[in-house]
């Protein structure tokens, strides 16, 4: 129990924070909105996924990986496969010409069922894919790549030609993987309808007590030598392999991770909104996504949540009254996280509010205020 | 591959050289351009391709003035507009270093983020300036048309233009570097940033004028790109990620590793592009630069050592 | 013969475009030697121990370690065998505390999965504070490294190489920029740490080397010049000629 709380939890500022949010997440959330944009924000939980993987990547392994989309759409689409399937045996899709497939191959003039999609008929299948997937593909790409030593501003621009190839590629076989529009009109998940009122109260709730596990995760990851390691690799990688460490492994490791939390946002995704397209995994949601955990804090699981939230809220907000200025924002959002708050809304709360809240928490004596987007950095 | 004949295949791979010509030289302008800021700097610069669309939205605005008020004056506007996709692209460069990049150089992460924020910021400025739909310059009448060597072969006239100015431009731009005095300095910088400063070269300066060089090389980019296609808004970001790709598989520091790998990656994905699809040929030319820069991390050509 | 040496360095050379920085060299240090290299600048002395440890990759000749080839194996696989280095400028975590950064350099939990399950026991801890009180940081082992002096810090990375029990410790200038009486103290650490293995040192100060070493070595040129105890390397006329007095 004592290293659960140490490690898991975060100890007793962690144990708060965490609270916080789940209560936030679980409690408020469910209460204060109808049930149209509590699907809104449990689609923005699902991109939560990514920006808390990035937290891992970027923020501690110090790896900016702009291709997460990638991953998070692997996950997405492995999900999608599964329930386009169910939704297309031959009773439905009787019509057809020919039964039992999915509509968009049906409209391409494909006959049979391609070899690739079959095991997808199996939930098993399909959620071990989930998983393993992301993380096959992202063992090959930062093996090859940092067993060789390539780091930095390289590996960056190369996840990023990853993130259009995969595109490019999802785009163009149509008849494989919807194209364009990617894979809609999806219906139950093993029998159970997923477009019911009740089915989204479910997801979103199932969505929300993943994040928080995946957090939880997260924190034992990173209350560990390991974490500890992480950050010395961040500021002296040189160091850290003369101390008898195969730094490329705990890369290696990181970004693995950080894909399969990805892939994780990117099935929750599909099943809460009920499609998968590639609009989630090339060049431009990547990068948003980098946005989300930059703009929430680099360094905090928590933050990464709330900053995602809030970007995605303002880009709903903006983009349909003033789609102009939208752009400028978030222009100016990277400019500005860079330039004066590199750690983030996280960063500021420690900077201005938590003097401010731990007196108020003196002064409230018994009833700790929980710490709001405290940051998980070690303790220094 | 049915259906064609050996002479058949040999126009097609000239013709498909040729049109391979014209993105190669789009693509050596744009590499040329993000290797001095690159390989000499290293600073990421995101919005690069930005710098491009400045070039031929100048170009795109000569046009426009010269056929409403001087239309006796077209043929001659266009050299005329390229040197100003040169200025106005630097000048916009220098002010960029000027007021962000120079914060930046010690943060190559942080940079790329930035930079990308600032192409959002550009791309939006577009907009609202030219509108979010294509436009294209009016060329003179010089720079249409093609030249057939034999009846089989249509060489564009334009994509001969094209490539006569990059070679131009690289051949200035190695000059520069390595003949001219403020070239030396530029190199010293790179090398040796300490004792640069110590012999009196104010390497803030020097930052900043080849921060806007590599700006202007795009803008000329920019003025070539319109004779084979229309600029939009968001034109610029059509070629960053191969800019990068060429920039990094030349090996970021020579000039010489720039133009092979931009010859070959333009190449390749020409031809590939008329035996498979357009988007297979992008896919399969990017998938094998990214597994040679796999097996080769540094590049065609390795720069010599060096201290940062 | 070699079995015989903790270290066998033979016929090793490297050159960077041409230029041989280490040429042809044979060195030999036996178990529980303390030697120290001495050489003007540019001779190539932190060269030899850049090869030593893998950070630079050798042209030519070879290195074993009781028996091992190092050439062959990365950097970290040196270090697991027993090898340990200081750099020049001292290089530790400056954002860690100072028990932290001994702990991280401690033995254990060196892969993956090592690290994840690493819990800090009561031996990992006992030896955290034995090796701090050895380095003289005993009552500085909450303070954020970074904070150390230039001296405290060198004494910090020493610590980080010794909880890490090598066989054989190579320390590049350990007493570069330190006052008297930190060069006294550190003189005292370095004769009682090399009881049990074996150590090699760069250093220029010569009444510290005098206090410290068995054997010398001269290099000069990447070449050896002269090799044999204090005395007889300070009176061999070819050294002196080379050092022009120290």
């Amino acid at each position: 129990m004592n290293t659960f709380y140490t490690r898991w939890l975060g100890g007793k500022k962690g144990a708060i924070e965490l609270a916080v949010l789940a209560v936030f997440i679980l409690v408020v959330m469910p209460l204060w909105l109808d049930i149209f944009r509590l699907n809104l924000v449990g689609k923005y939980l699902t991109y939560a996924f990514a920006a808390v993987g990035l937290v891992m990547v970027w923020g501690y392994g110090g790896i900016l990986s702009l291709g997460q989309g990638v991953f998070f759409g692997i996950g997405g689409y492995c999900m999608a496969m599964f329930l386009k399937l169910e939704a297309s045996d031959p009773i439905s899709t009787a019509h057809q010409t020919t039964p039992g497939i999915p509509d968009f191959m049906d409209w391409n003039q494909i006959t049979h069922l391609p070899l690739i999609w079959e095991p997808f008929h199996s939930l098993t299948f399909s959620l071990f894919a989930v998983i393993l997937v992301p993380i096959l593909l992202a063992y090959i790409i930062s093996t090859a790549m940092f067993k060789r030593r390539v780091g930095g501003v390289y590996f960056s621009i190369i996840t990023q030609a990853i993130a259009a190839i995969l595109t490019i590629l999802v785009v163009g076989q149509q008849g494989l993987t919807g194209g364009i529009n990617g894979i809609t009109d999806l219906k139950t998940i093993h029998g159970w309808n997923i477009n019911t009122d009740s089915a989204k109260y479910i997801l979103y709730f199932t969505s929300g007590i993943l994040l928080l596990g995946v957090i939880m995760l997260c924190r034992f990851i990173l209350s560990s030598k390991f974490g500890r390691l992480l950050l010395a690799m961040r500021d002296k990688e040189d160091r850290v392999r003369f101390s008898g460490y195969d730094v490329a492994n705990f890369k290696i490791f990181t970004f693995s991770v950080g894909a399969a939390i990805s892939a994780i946002g990117g099935a929750m995704f599909t099943l809460q909104v009920g499609f998968m397209s590639p609009s989630l995994i090339g060049i431009v949601p990547s990068i948003e996504m980098v946005i989300f955990a930059a703009i929430g804090g680099r360094m905090s699981l928590i933050g990464a949540v709330y900053g995602t939230l809030l970007v995605n809220y303002g880009k709903s907000a903006f983009s349909e009254s003033f789609p102009s200025l939208w752009l400028f924002l978030m222009g100016s959002m990277f400019i500005g996280v860079v330039m004066f708050f590199p750690n983030g809304l996280a960063g500021l709360y420690d900077v201005y509010m938590k003097k401010w809240v731990e007196k108020l928490a003196m002064k409230v004596k018994k009833i700790a205020v929980p710490g709001k987007l405290n940051s998980v950095k070690t303790e220094l | 591959m049915g259906g064609y004949s050996i002479s058949d295949l040999w126009s097609i791979l000239v013709m498909q050289g040729f049109s391979g010509l014209s993105l190669f030289s789009v693509l050596l302008l744009m590499a040329l351009g993000l290797a001095i800021i690159f390989g000499q700097m290293g600073v990421i610069n995101m919005a690069h391709g930005e710098f491009m669309t400045i070039g031929a939205y100048t170009i795109y605005m000569f046009s426009k003035v010269t056929q409403q008020y001087f239309p006796s004056l077209m043929p001659y506007y266009f050299v005329v507009a390229i040197f100003a996709a040169f200025g106005i692209a630097f000048a916009a460069g220098y002010l960029v270093e000027f007021l962000l990049i120079r914060h930046l150089y010690k943060r190559p992460l942080d940079t790329l983020l930035a930079t990308w924020g600032l192409s959002l910021i550009m791309q939006q400025i577009f907009r609202t300036v030219f509108g979010a739909r294509e436009v294209s310059a009016t060329l003179p009448d010089w720079l249409m048309g093609a030249w057939k060597p034999t009846p089989d072969i249509d060489i564009p006239l334009n994509g001969l233009f094209v490539m006569a100015i990059s070679l131009v431009v690289t051949a200035a731009v190695v000059l520069f570097l390595y003949r001219s005095s403020w070239g030396l300095k530029v190199r010293a910088t790179t090398q040796n940033r300490i004792m640069a400063g110590s012999v009196g070269i104010n390497t803030k300066k020097i930052d900043r004028v080849t921060f806007a060089m590599g700006c202007g090389i795009a803008g000329i980019a920019g003025a070539t790109f319109t004779t084979i296609a229309s600029t939009g808004p968001t034109s610029g970001s059509l070629y960053i990620v191969d800019t990068f790709l060429v920039v990094v598989f030349g090996g970021a520091g020579s000039v010489i590793g720039t133009v092979a790998s931009a010859f070959s990656i333009a190449q390749a994905q020409s031809i590939l592009t008329f035996f498979l699809t357009n988007a297979m040929g992008k896919v399969v030319t990017l998938m094998t630069i990214i597994i040679i820069l796999m097996i080769r991390p540094e590049g065609l050509f390795r720069s010599k050592v060096r201290k940062h | 013969m070699s079995n015989e040496f903790v270290l066998a360095v033979e016929d090793l050379t490297v050159s960077f475009d041409g230029f041989k920085a280490v040429d042809s060299l044979n060195l030999y240090v036996e178990k529980n030697e303390l030697r120290v290299i001495i050489g003007p600048n540019g001779a190539g002395k932190t060269t030899v121990l850049d090869l030593i440890c893998g950070k630079t990759k050798a042209t030519g000749g070879s290195i074993k370690f009781n028996g091992i080839e190092l050439t062959k194996l990365p950097e970290y696989k040196i270090v697991q065998a027993g090898v340990g280095r200081k750099f020049q400028t001292p290089s530790i975590y400056e954002n860690l505390s100072v028990f932290e950064n001994l702990e991280i350099s401690f033995p254990r939990g060196r892969s993956v999965f090592g690290s994840l399950m690493f819990k800090r026991t009561q031996d990992v801890t006992d030896r955290v504070v034995e090796i701090a009180e050895t380095i003289f940081l005993a009552d500085q082992l909450n303070e954020q490294a970074g904070l150390l002096s230039h001296g405290q810090k060198q004494w910090l990375e020493i610590g980080m190489l010794l909880i890490q029990d090598p066989e054989l410790m190579m320390l590049d200038e350990p007493v570069a920029g330190m006052s008297v009486s930190e060069r006294e103290k550190t003189a005292e650490l370095l004769n009682k740490i090399s009881h049990g293995r074996s150590v090699i040192v760069i250093e220029h100060d010569m009444e510290f080397v005098k206090r410290i070493a068995h054997k010398v070595t001269v290099l000069h040129q990447g070449k050896l010049l002269a090799e044999g105890n204090m005395d007889a390397v300070q009176n061999n006329p070819k050294v002196i000629e080379v050092y022009l007095g120290h």
